[in-house]
């Protein structure tokens, strides 16, 4: 035996928990999702998913996160880039603010919006005047999404960026590379999985953000709905197998997810290697 | 091309990295910064560069203030402590990198971009590893291609940062003796720091002392090794004894010991600070008023010279190397008891100090 | 911007209605199955990170990659699955009310939902500090004489302890504003089964926007001070890794 690992019952223990443990929490909902949504047969299945309210709210989320994933790649790139290899003032607040959207609840992150851009809000009055909807409307939910997902891609490219220094940089830019080249040649590829792993998140969150989106869209069915919503409505029907239907595209979205970040993963570990 | 410093400073904080710095390097030359981590090597390399910024002073390339010149457009070929070669291309296009990214008006043609990377490769004797990725590389070799990459742009300087730091002892030695071939081969003014002396008396037409952000001495190697102009540079240029002594007319008094030191003239006796070289020593069986009484603590013969650690009857221990001529004739062993006195040396090697 | 609207409705209505006994109750609850839910990830979430890190199983890679899966799955899908196992008449449900619990609806499954959502927290922060161990510490701590228990208390746990405290406090910061998850396993009874997050969304539909932005700027001032609380122990672990 060596120095380093227990007796072999305490071990099966131990992993007999850990598997216990995670059977009931994490694989049995899992199931349960596909089970239920299967309950009335493939056919109620499809005829669930053809619904034009389930349609409509596909086509909403598919846009909001259309909009939130590039928006967020580009804020992600350019916040990790300025955080990872310069010093500035603010840098601290900088940082703060890029996780202050994991920090607060949806429902709170939801409320921001609603005191910003309500008919009572902040800007409610001016937008009202000029006939722009944006609470109740498809515009609140795209802002809630943006702000919801907006620290993934920077959380994950800040750590491979400040890992990776400054060296390979400052050497392109010895040899004469302008510093667009230099960020388009040797930056860029150097994070190129970081990238994408955080591009899977950020999507992941978008299609998925329930809270907020919850605050700001006014469920209103066929116009303001996005998948998760259209899943809250159906159940609170009593629609179930409707419900756990359309709640297995989201949960298949999210297998889909976690498979590709794994992939990604594995790719990173054995760049490391390297 | 020459490269002059003027008075330059450079603070990180509060910590002084370039403390009033002034030095001129000859257009052709082969020069060493040597000094201790923190000493600011790295620091004038990387604003001779442009990499770094100082913050008072005048950097001129070829008599021109490089002020508002940008590190791209200063023509210098940088060679990183750690390569810093592209991961994610292959050795291949790590070298053409550097004209690939010219303008299209001065860019070479494909063919003249492959024509200049594979003489480059042939110059570094690595033609074979075109086509592979930098972590397929030894540390020799990433370190040959880092330099090819540097010299595709024909820079008018080199600059190296501790190029052969992190090798093995025989691949350093290898490339040493390679980089030296090489300059005398293209004559480009070249700068590397390090902190290996031996490194720089070996590869250097000049090496440069520094110490905490100061140049302390200038000079070709034999210069800073037999004329340090304090001890410091004295110390820092290999092994050497100290002694706390009173200096009198020819005589150096330590402790209880009077050893002569031909050659000393004093104005009055005076406390001082004595470094003597390891080969400096004289190691008798014979008896002499004029000689430290001490004992053989430790003989190691393995290599040209003979290394052998002796403790004085007052407690001082003293390194001292001789021949293997001399040790055949002493026969000294572990234990055994001996003389040691002061060779006939040139006196300027002993440093004093009365503060 | 909450704050700011805050601020307009006066100190004695925010006090009045951060006070009210429905507002109290929604904290409690909010805050006590939040918590409790954090120590139960605590628990299981060092025995599955040090599983996943020191053993070897079938199917260990599908266990690691489904960590995550609570924060991929949308939460309103979490909800109505975990509802659904623990009705009286669900999967888990039936046994629980054979003996005499009530699964959904109460805030054991309040408490049931939040640890399925923090659990990835605890897990994820635990995980790498445990990889980042160099062996040789333990092979040390073996040379000198100490027995694998020794070890394990004396060495190990001191240098994951605050990793543990980091995570805990992200999953319990989580537990406290989570919503999509929670609002269909609660039954939303007011001053029973009634979370913080719902009661914000009341008052919205209600279109009482100050009453719900008190109730936030509550929330938000304990979420900010747990979150200087996550940064302080995450400065700690990387102090006792000696990366500080």
């Amino acid at each position: 035996m060596s120095a380093r690992t227990e007796p072999r019952i305490v071990r099966y223990f131990l992993i007999s928990i850990a598997l216990a443990f995670f059977g009931l929490f994490i694989v049995l909902p899992l199931i349960c999702v596909f089970h239920n949504a299967f309950a009335k047969g493939w056919v109620f299945y499809l005829k669930t998913l053809e619904q034009p309210d389930a349609l409509a709210a596909m086509k909403m989320t598919l846009i909001a996160a259309a909009v939130a994933v590039p928006l967020n790649l580009i804020f992600g790139v350019a916040a990790s880039w300025a955080i990872a290899k310069f010093e500035f003032k603010g840098k601290g607040l900088l940082l703060s603010l890029i996780d202050l959207p994991l920090s607060v609840s949806p429902v709170i992150a939801g409320l921001i919006f609603i005191l910003l851009f309500g008919a009572q809000g902040f800007l409610g009055p001016w937008l009202i005047a000029h006939n722009i909807r944006i609470i109740f409307a498809m515009p609140g939910i795209i802002l809630a999404t943006i702000f919801v997902t907006f620290p993934m891609v920077a959380r994950e490219l800040i750590p491979v960026m400040k890992s990776q220094g400054n060296e390979e940089e400052e050497a392109a830019i010895t040899l004469g590379a302008s510093g667009w080249k230099t960020f388009w040649m040797i930056s860029v590829p150097n994070i190129r999985w970081g990238i994408l792993y955080g591009i899977i998140l950020c999507n992941a969150r978008a299609m998925g953000e329930f809270g907020a989106v919850s605050v700001v869209s006014g469920h209103i069915r066929g116009l303001t709905n996005t998948l998760p919503l259209h899943v809250e409505i159906l159940y609170n029907e009593y629609q179930s197998a409707a419900a756990f239907a359309t709640a297995s595209v989201l949960a298949l979205l999210a297998i889909i997810t976690l498979i590709a970040k794994s992939a990604v993963e594995a790719t990173i570990r054995q760049g490391q290697r390297q | 091309m020459g490269i002059e410093l003027k008075n330059v400073y450079k603070k990180f904080g509060d910590f002084k990295a370039l403390d009033d710095v002034s030095l001129k390097v000859d257009d052709g030359e082969l020069l060493a910064l040597l000094g201790p981590s923190g000493s600011g090597k790295t620091t004038l390399l990387r604003v001779v560069a442009g990499l770094d910024f100082f913050d008072e002073g005048q950097v001129l390339f070829s008599g021109r203030d490089a002020q508002n010149q940008k590190a791209r457009e200063r023509g210098v070929g940088f060679v990183f402590q750690h390569y810093a070669l592209f991961r994610h291309m292959t050795v291949f296009d790590n070298i053409a990198f550097g004209l690939n990214v010219q303008p299209r008006k001065t860019r070479p043609s494909r063919q003249e971009i492959r024509a200049k990377v594979m003489e480059l490769l042939k110059l570094v004797q690595l033609e074979w590893l075109a086509e592979r990725y930098p972590w397929q590389l030894s540390g020799g070799q990433r370190q040959r291609i880092a330099l090819a990459r540097a010299l595709a742009v024909r820079p008018k300087v080199l600059l190296l940062d501790e190029p052969f730091g992190s090798l093995d002892a025989q691949v350093r030695k290898e490339l040493r003796a390679w980089l030296r071939r090489f300059h005398d081969e293209f004559h480009i003014t070249t700068i590397f720091v390090t902190h290996d002396q031996e490194e720089a008396l070996e590869v250097a037409d000049r090496i440069v002392v520094m110490n905490k952000g100061r140049i302390e001495q200038a000079g070709t190697p034999e210069d800073v090794y037999h004329n340090p102009v304090n001890a410091f540079v004295l110390s820092f240029l290999g092994n050497v004894n100290f002694f706390h002594c009173r200096l009198e007319e020819g005589k150096a008094v330590i402790g209880n010991t009077t050893l002569e030191v031909p050659g000393l003239s004093v104005d009055k006796p005076q406390p001082a600070k004595l470094y003597v070289r390891p080969n400096q020593f004289k190691v008798s069986r014979v008896f002499s008023k004029a000689a430290f009484k001490a004992v053989v603590e430790y003989v190691n013969p393995a290599g040209t010279i003979v290394k052998i650690n002796l403790k004085t009857e007052s407690g001082e221990r003293i390194y001292v190397e001789i021949t293997q001529e001399e040790l055949k004739q002493l026969k000294i062993r572990k234990q055994e008891k001996v003389y040691v006195s002061l060779k006939d040396v040139s006196y300027s090697e002993y440093v004093k100090d009365n503060s | 911007m909450i704050f700011f609207k805050t601020a307009s409705m006066g100190f004695p209505d925010f006090v009045h209605v951060i006070t009210a006994p429905r507002t109290l109750a929604a904290y409690r609850l909010s805050f006590g199955t939040a918590f409790v839910s954090a120590c139960i990830n605590a628990v299981f979430g060092v025995i599955v990170a040090w599983v996943l890190v020191r053993y070897s199983f079938p199917g260990k890679r599908i266990v690691d990659a489904l960590v995550d899966f609570p924060l991929a799955l949308p939460t309103a899908v979490a909800g109505i699955a975990l509802t659904e196992l623990y009705t009286p008449t669900g999967w888990v449900g039936q046994y629980l009310q054979a003996a005499g619990i009530k699964g959904a609806f109460t805030p054991f499954g309040i408490t049931i939902a939040l640890t399925f959502i923090g659990l990835p927290f605890v897990v994820r922060t635990i995980q790498p500090v445990l990889e980042d161990i160099d062996p040789q510490i333990e092979e040390a701590a073996a040379s000198l004489g100490a027995n694998r228990w020794q070890t394990l208390t004396k060495v190990i746990f001191p240098v994951i302890v605050p990793a543990v405290l980091t995570g805990v406090t992200l999953a319990f910061a989580r537990g406290i504003g989570e919503y999509g998850s929670v609002i269909f396993i609660a039954g939303n009874m007011p001053m029973k089964t009634e979370i913080a997050p719902l009661l914000i969304m009341t008052k919205l539909e209600q279109y009482d926007y100050t009453g719900a932005t008190a109730i936030a700027i509550g929330m938000l001032v304990i979420s900010f001070l747990l979150l200087a609380a996550a940064n302080f122990f995450q400065w700690l672990t990387s102090r006792n890794l000696g990366k500080a």
